[in-house]
């Protein structure tokens, strides 16, 4: 669907980037100098306080673990940008790894796990239009929206098996979040990576992507200006939904398992991941640059808390400590422009 | 004026202000800032934007500390060190954008923060009771039950009076009151101040038209760069003088010639209405090279006229050609797509997006142009930019925000963006609304520039003068009606508003 076109327009717009001009990458990290600060100065004090932090092995295990989390914050991102919100994206996400599980699975329909995959993004892929939809033609204010299918989502899953785990998948999908390629690479964390540059390149160099941030800045503007509102604004909840059920499909070869009960608060870690890269929750303002640094810092706090034996529950706390910091700093920041 | 109270003795037991200074880091926005407000007069405070009309007015209301001056109010030194301090002190303000709370009542607002009290419950029958009668006292019929929003704009700047009246006010600082009001809302306003003036209430007055001070000030003092240029004793002065006086030079002409329009019809309207009824049966046309004025009251149809036909709102029956062209009014694209484009009448809210560059603000509705199939390369905006920056004489670069330039600038930026397409009708609705006097020539400089270049213009404007001056032909709505098109010569202030209030 929509991932292998943008694969296509990644091809030529890496390319066509380069040759306008070779410094623009910064471009993709334009507005995020503070959160690279913050990220910057919670590596070199892990760095100092753990010897084990600084590894090769540990930092592979970062990305490893960010895997879902930045999946899912890449929906997330474009979302915020156009002033929206989503609250269903763990919902989605459980509902897509259960349709994968119960498609794929041979107690079920044994279809094999390419269909399940097929079936899982489809069906996350609906959600997401359905939220858009009802943002678009019911009016509903997004959070609403969101929340109702957050509901309806997370019913669905559990009505799937009526509740009970699926686990155990076959060896080859298991290895994609495992085996690492070249001695680094697994194929989740590849596809994340992969999948930050694309929708990087789509935001910041098509016309489709800049016309997100005119309808994040005003949707009144952006439609008198003859921007299709009402259409992006259905594709981005599609998508968004879409990529939180590949972050599920992501989990369960994770987990070697799919339960109606994962991804319960993840829609909380997606938001604050977004919020902490700088992304403003009005809309208009934001990148997947700045995302990829806040999912990596609660990435490399979790990381980082774990390895100097802070209990988790004193890491909820911290980390609700950073969305402060980080959103106030970045407020004040901009008050002082 | 050698009204100093401290050597002079105090003559009078208003408000006098005395050298006033403010300073925003190395930027002065006030300097030396002095004049008084009688009891039972209203003083006109002109000038354009950024002049320090606001500053002045805030540091009176409390919202703003001076660096240096003192203020003088009924015989004892102010200093309120907030609003609140201001408003027990007996001064309000109010200000152009209304701070209403529009779900509570129009008691609720009146007395909001100081609610009547009994036995532990909200009063409201004595709230209800002594709303009404201030209400009543601005001659205003509303229910104090009535939601706040249910009212239209103008009623609901008289309960933010009425909310003033109840604190006791003596001196009332209206900023731009006007702004938003017709015809006969500002009528009555000025009725309402005439009258509260006649019981002792000073007024400072804040507005951009020009042509109201006369009637309603009795004094008008003038300001320039954060400095007071000039006071008159008098209201009625020639609106040139004081133009002058604000821009700090010598205005030759505010209109630009026109020229004779084309012979080849671009837009056609016919039998156009709203599904809402805000208008109907509206048919004209417009030739290349024209400028067609559309004039009325506020609510007569003008803005949603113009809407429809720029797409922005749906028709329920009538057609639109474009050079001959019917056009389906699908939406903005549509009519973007047939040259037909629209410089929106809320320039901030639907004109620019305010954190957005100058560039991306030119880039959005032109992403056929500046995106080749599909890809924006920040070299092609900024290039595209600067072309528009200096085809329309914006001061700002590309990369520049938007919310950092002035009206003026932000409209040309709104105008630049269609400009090279080009479109084949441009609409602007009251495109010099807040705009400061000097900058509004260069608008006027601009549209009719818009004509000579071929294009068929329509201008909507609240402002009579602006309507009659800039278009060949004004067409005037009443009430959605139709009521008929001047040329240029028969066009007079006195025959639109005939028309306009049939």
């Amino acid at each position: 669907m929509a991932v292998s076109n943008e694969t296509s327009e990644l091809k030529a717009g890496t390319g066509a980037a380069q040759a306008a001009s070779g410094a623009k990458l910064s471009a993709l990290f334009a507005g995020t100098m503070g959160p690279m600060i913050g990220l910057v100065l919670l590596c070199l004090a892990l760095a100092l306080t753990t010897d084990t932090f600084l590894t090769f092995r540990n930092i592979l295990n970062v990305l490893d673990q960010v895997t879902v989390l930045g999946i899912m914050a890449i929906g997330m991102t474009l979302v915020i940008l156009i002033g929206g919100i989503d609250l269903s994206v763990g919902s989605v996400l459980a509902l897509a790894s259960m349709v994968m599980g119960y498609v794929a699975y041979p107690d079920y329909l044994n279809l094999g796990v390419p269909v399940g995959i097929a079936a899982a993004l489809v069906v996350a892929a609906l959600c997401g239009l359905v939220s858009g939809l009802l943002v678009t033609v019911t009016k509903l204010p997004p959070f609403i929206a969101t929340l109702a299918m957050m509901s309806v989502a997370r019913g669905l899953a559990n009505m799937i098996t009526d509740g009970s785990q699926i686990v155990g998948f076959p060896d080859w999908f298991t290895n994609l979040s495992i085996v690492r390629h070249f001695g680094f690479l697994s194929v989740t964390v590849g596809l994340m990576i992969v999948l930050a540059i694309v929708f990087a390149v789509f935001l910041n160099y098509r016309a489709t992507g800049r016309s997100l941030y005119a309808i994040g800045g005003s949707a009144e503007v952006a439609r008198l200006s003859g921007i299709p509102v009402k259409s992006l604004t259905n594709w981005v909840y599609a998508i968004c939904g879409l990529l939180a059920g590949l972050a599920g499909i992501v989990l369960a070869a994770r987990l070697d398992s799919v339960q109606p009960s994962s991804g319960v608060g993840y829609e909380l870690d997606t938001i604050a991941a977004v919020v902490i890269g700088g992304a403003s929750l009005s809309g208009g303002i934001g990148s997947i640059g700045g995302t990829a640094i806040g999912v990596l810092i609660i990435g490399v706090l979790r990381n980082g808390l774990n390895l100097l034996g802070v209990s988790p529950f004193v890491q909820q706390v911290v980390i609700g400590v950073v969305i402060a910091l980080a959103v106030a700093t970045d407020t004040w920041r901009r008050r002082t422009q | 004026m050698s009204l100093d109270p401290h050597t002079g003795g105090s003559p009078h037991n208003g408000l006098f202000v005395n050298g006033l200074c403010k300073s925003y880091g190395p930027v002065q926005v006030l300097a030396d800032a002095s004049f008084e407000v009688r009891p039972g007069e209203v003083v006109a405070l002109l000038g354009e934007n950024g002049a320090g009309k606001s500053t002045v007015s805030n540091i009176i209301a409390g919202s703003i500390k001076p660096d240096a001056g003192t203020i003088i109010w009924r015989g004892k030194p102010y200093s309120p060190a907030n609003p609140a301090a201001a408003i027990e002190a007996g001064v309000g303000m109010i200000h152009q954008e209304l701070k209403l709370l529009p779900d509570l009542s129009v008691a609720e607002n009146v007395y909001v923060g100081r609610l009547p009290m009994r036995g532990g419950r909200i009063d409201r029958t004595t709230m209800n009771a002594k709303a009404s009668a201030q209400l009543k006292r601005l001659g205003l019929d509303v229910s104090p039950e009535r939601k706040v929003r249910t009212l239209r704009v103008a009623a609901q700047q008289q309960v933010e009076i009425a909310k003033a009246l109840t604190l006791n006010a003596e001196l009332l600082i209206l900023d731009e009151p006007t702004a938003a009001l017709g015809g006969e809302e500002t009528e009555l306003l000025f009725q309402q101040i005439r009258k509260l003036k006649a019981e002792g209430m000073s007024f400072i007055y804040i507005s951009h038209r020009l042509d109201e001070i006369a009637q309603i000030a009795d004094r008008v003092v003038v300001m320039r760069d954060g400095r007071i240029v000039a006071r008159h004793e008098r209201a009625d002065i020639p609106v040139r003088t004081v133009v002058e006086q604000m821009v700090g030079r010598s205005v030759e002409r505010m209109f630009p010639k026109l020229s004779p329009p084309g012979d080849k019809i671009l837009l056609e309207v016919e039998n156009l209405s709203s599904p809402e009824r805000s208008f109907n049966n509206v048919s004209f046309s417009v030739k290349s090279g024209e400028i067609l004025g559309i004039a009325g009251l506020i609510g007569a149809g003008r803005t949603e006229l113009v809407r429809a036909i720029a797409g922005a709102d749906p028709i329920s029956s009538g057609a639109v050609r474009v050079a001959g062209q019917p056009i389906h009014l699908s939406g903005p694209a549509a009519a973007i797509k047939a040259g037909v484009v629209l410089v929106p009448e809320d320039r901030k809210a639907q004109g620019v997006v305010l954190e957005q560059t100058i560039g991306e603000n030119l880039a959005i509705g032109n992403f056929d142009h500046v995106a080749p199939k599909g890809w924006v390369f920040p070299k092609a905006v900024q290039k595209f930019a600067e072309a528009g920056i200096s085809r329309l004489g914006v001061k700002g670069r590309p990369n520049q925000a938007v919310s950092k330039l002035s009206g003026g600038n932000q409209q040309k930026v709104i105008i630049a963006k269609w400009v090279s397409r080009p479109p084949k009708v441009f609409i602007l609705d009251e495109p010099t609304r807040g705009i400061d006097v000097g900058a509004r020539a260069a608008i006027y400089d601009v549209i009719a520039d818009l004509a000579r270049s071929g294009m068929a213009v329509v201008v909507v404007s609240s402002d009579l003068e602006e309507v009659l001056g800039l278009s060949h032909r004004v067409l005037v709505l009443s009430r959605g009606r139709q009521r008929g098109i001047l040329d240029r010569d028969e066009a007079s202030n006195v025959a639109v508003m005939e028309l306009a209030t049939s």
